[in-house]
């Protein structure tokens, strides 16, 4: 009896079971149908990213969303910028450039427009046709309609869009680029190296969360600034070694 | 052995004291003027001369010995931009010029000398023409290939047209010491051997001059034995590539005059596309109502080169018209009076070739191009810039924007690649404020950390406040409001910046500060509040 209970209940289990695989292969064909494209094409990102994107990198024709971390943008541009891309970035006159090289960034194909005033969306579309990465600060809620417009640009021009919110504002609550894959943020970051009166703000260790479209949050820790340089030590070594010499 | 070619050289003697004189019309043409280049006098004008300066002294040796020397820089571009008129009044009057450098130029005798009746007539009809162009001591030198002209020209004699009779050359050129030859090493090495003349020199025959002096020894026996084999390579006459288009009532409205230009532009590109040439920089010149004539100085005539990526279209050179009328970027002003005219005039030109597309379009920096230069068009020229690095201490002096198109500030990575002990040591702030913005550091008790005139902390950090979107604090009350506890701080670090120099000496004290949220901000303190430079986020 009870043996044959046993197996009943092993037999419920079982296809408890099959029943949970199946939902999930539904739940994932599902979520693949809604992916906004079918095919897509990466575009060089660093390693310390891999497991906060969607697909482990940008992707070619998205839009993301980076609120209240320079640091953070400035690590999604490295690799593509690495990789031999242009990246632009629009209305952000904080971008430090000194930093901008030492996470990889050339100066040499990345364009500033720092003050593009209210038309800053257009400006913004403009250099989605030309460039691969357009880091844009929107300067008033963007619409439904313009954000579709320009995510079609980006679609067939295959370039990707980055808005960056210089400060989380508690008061309001955070507002997302419409459609973005990601939305990353630094939920915690500890400094080291530096105490009270004493030492220098040396590295510190941040932990990045991502709100992706689809699916849970992913959270990340990472170490900063050695995590950027880690996946390209043999470039990025010499780099700081030069800095300490002065 | 090629025949000789019979040539004539004119020579403006001091040609570059002249040039200074128009390029500073303050200095009077009597003074005792002295040109310097490299810490050596280069040229002098007569009265200096008289005075005892010569080419080649130190500024110090030459001051000494002429006390109210007028001592100026030495301008090579000024030289060739002054001696241009000539050559083209030259050219109009006798065509195939050579210049050899500014001041003197190379013509060939036969066809003048048949046309004036004469060599003498020819060499004093050129040497009118100078003098109506306001050189009024040239000289001629008439001889067998253009080295023994030259040194006729160069002959003291009272007259001003010296004739070397066909055939002669060699037995002028004999008499000479072997300075003319302009080479210091070779002439130094000629009188350390004892030879003083080039006619000492011819005296040796040509195996033995190549055997001792390899190849300079054959350029130098055919020289001084008149077999020069040089000939008058005329240059190209010059086309003139420059539109200017006049107002007579003058225009004062931007959008009327960029209209009013756009055929003027198509006008330029016209008549570049015709030589097979792009434009690569152009000056824009735009003369107003203020101004009385051409002369400069009185703000009536602004001229501003602008540098091009690629090449100019004539859109392009409208917008340039443009933004010049609109008053940015440096050398520009804001349109104040009614334009008279404006002349667009191609600076630097390349063959059209080296610009043609490939067969399958250009390359994708082509694309980047056009949308930035869409977006210059939008916004302004400089509102579309390129970061370099600069040198300094501060953040704000290491990095340098240039406007898209232009070339960075000369020195500009010269002064990035010096060490700046006291500058910020890795890993560096990714935003960076500018201008800076007002913060607040105060004490447990709410009041304002202070800095003392030697650097020491007055009070404990303890509480940070910093207005959200980058404002500034306005008054101690929004500030003990905002306040908030910080984790850590480190400083002070002070720099103290061309402490020798009264207007742009700079002191200020550099915090570290890591505020409740974990974010580190880098604060500097100016002896009279708080302001953060960056912030590490």
């Amino acid at each position: 009896m009870s043996a044959s209970l046993a197996s009943g209940s092993g037999g419920a289990l079982e296809k408890a079971a099959a029943d949970l695989e199946r939902i999930r292969e539904l739940k994932s064909r599902i979520a693949g149908m809604e992916r906004t494209r079918l095919e897509t094409r990466s575009i060089a990102t660093l390693p310390a990213f891999s497991s906060l994107l969607p697909g482990g990198a940008l992707q070619a024709g998205c839009a993301y969303s980076v609120g209240g971390s320079m640091t953070l943008l400035m690590g999604l541009l490295s690799g593509a910028s690495q990789a031999g891309a242009w990246c632009g970035v629009v209305g952000v006159p904080e971008f430090g450039a000194e930093a901008a090289t030492r996470f990889g960034i050339d100066l040499s194909r990345l364009v500033l427009v720092p003050r593009p005033g209210r038309s800053w969306l257009a400006v913004t579309a403009a250099l989605a046709d030309a460039l691969t990465v357009v880091v844009t600060r929107p300067f008033e809620r963007v619409g439904d309609a313009d954000a579709a417009k320009l995510a079609a640009r980006l679609r067939q021009r295959g370039a990707v869009l980055i808005s960056f919110e210089p400060e989380l504002l508690l008061a309001a609550p955070p507002t997302a680029w419409p459609g973005a894959q990601a939305r990353l943020t630094v939920t915690e970051s500890r400094w080291s190296g530096i105490g009270r009166g004493h030492g220098y703000p040396r590295e510190r260790l941040v932990t990045v969360r991502a709100d992706v479209a689809s699916g849970r949050p992913r959270i990340v820790q990472l170490r900063l600034p050695g995590d950027y340089l880690g996946g390209t030590a043999p470039q990025a070594a010499p780099l700081l070694r030069l800095e300490r010499v002065s | 052995m090629s025949a000789l070619t019979r040539s004539i050289v004119l020579w403006c003697p001091d040609w570059p004291v002249r040039a200074a004189l128009r390029k500073y019309p303050s200095i009077a043409a009597a003074d005792p003027i002295a040109l310097i280049e490299k810490g050596l006098v280069f040229a002098c004008s007569a009265a200096a001369r008289a005075a005892g300066v010569r080419r080649g002294l130190r500024v110090r040796e030459a001051q000494a010995r002429c006390p109210e020397l007028v001592v100026l820089p030495h301008d090579p571009a000024a030289d060739a931009r002054f001696f241009e008129p000539l050559l083209a009044a030259i050219e109009q009057t006798v065509p195939g010029v050579q210049p050899i450098r500014p001041g003197m130029c190379a013509l060939r005798a036969r066809g003048p000398a048949r046309y004036y009746g004469g060599e003498r007539e020819a060499a004093r009809t050129l040497l009118g023409v100078l003098a109506e162009h306001g050189v009024d001591d040239a000289r001629a030198g008439v001889a067998d290939g253009p080295f023994a002209a030259e040194q006729a020209a160069r002959h003291p004699s009272p007259e001003p047209v010296v004739i070397v009779a066909e055939g002669e050359s060699p037995a002028f050129l004999a008499e000479l010491p072997v300075d003319v030859m302009g080479d210091a090493a070779f002439t130094a090495l000629c009188r350390r051997l004892g030879l003083a003349t080039l006619g000492a020199l011819a005296g040796f025959g040509e195996a033995e001059l190549v055997e001792r002096f390899g190849e300079t020894g054959l350029r130098v026996f055919a020289l001084v034995t008149g077999r020069d084999a040089a000939t008058v390579v005329p240059r190209a006459p010059q086309r003139a590539l420059e539109r200017s288009v006049a107002f007579d009532d003058g225009l004062d409205r931007v959008d009327q005059i960029a209209f009013a230009v756009r055929q003027t532009a198509d006008d330029v590109i016209a008549a570049l596309a015709a030589a097979k040439l792009v434009a690569t920089a152009v000056t824009v010149t735009i003369e107003t109502d203020a101004s009385t004539g051409l002369s400069t100085g009185d703000g009536g005539e602004r001229p501003r080169t602008w540098l091009h990526p690629r090449w100019f279209t004539a859109v392009d050179l409208v917008d340039r018209v443009r933004w010049q009328l609109q008053g940015v970027g440096p050398g520009t002003g804001a349109l104040t009076a009614p334009v008279t005219r404006v002349t667009i005039a191609p600076e630097s030109v390349d063959a059209a070739h080296h610009h043609e597309q490939g067969l399958w379009g250009g390359a994708p920096d082509e694309r980047v191009h056009h949308a930035l230069s869409r977006v210059q068009s939008m916004l302004g020229h400089d509102a579309v810039v390129t970061a370099a690095l600069g040198g300094g201490r501060m953040l704000e002096d290491r990095q340098v924007l240039v406007p898209w198109g232009d070339r960075e500030p000369e020195g500009t990575a010269a002064r990035a690649a010096q060490p700046w002990p006291g500058a910020l040591p890795d890993p560096l702030p990714a935003t960076v404020f500018l201008p800076h913005v007002a913060v607040a550091l105060l004490a447990d008790d709410g009041e304002p950390v202070a800095v003392s005139e030697r650097g020491f902390v007055e009070g404990e950090p303890a509480l940070f406040a910093a207005a959200p979107g980058a404002r500034p604090i306005g008054s101690a009350a929004e500030a003990r409001r905002l306040a908030r506890p910080i984790t850590a701080w480190a400083g002070p670090w002070t720099v103290d910046e061309r402490w020798w120099d009264a207007a742009g000496a700079s002191r200020v004290h550099r915090f570290s500060v890591v505020d409740a949220d974990g974010t580190a901000w880098l604060l500097i303190h100016d002896g009279e509040g708080w302001a953060a430079e960056a912030r590490y986020d």
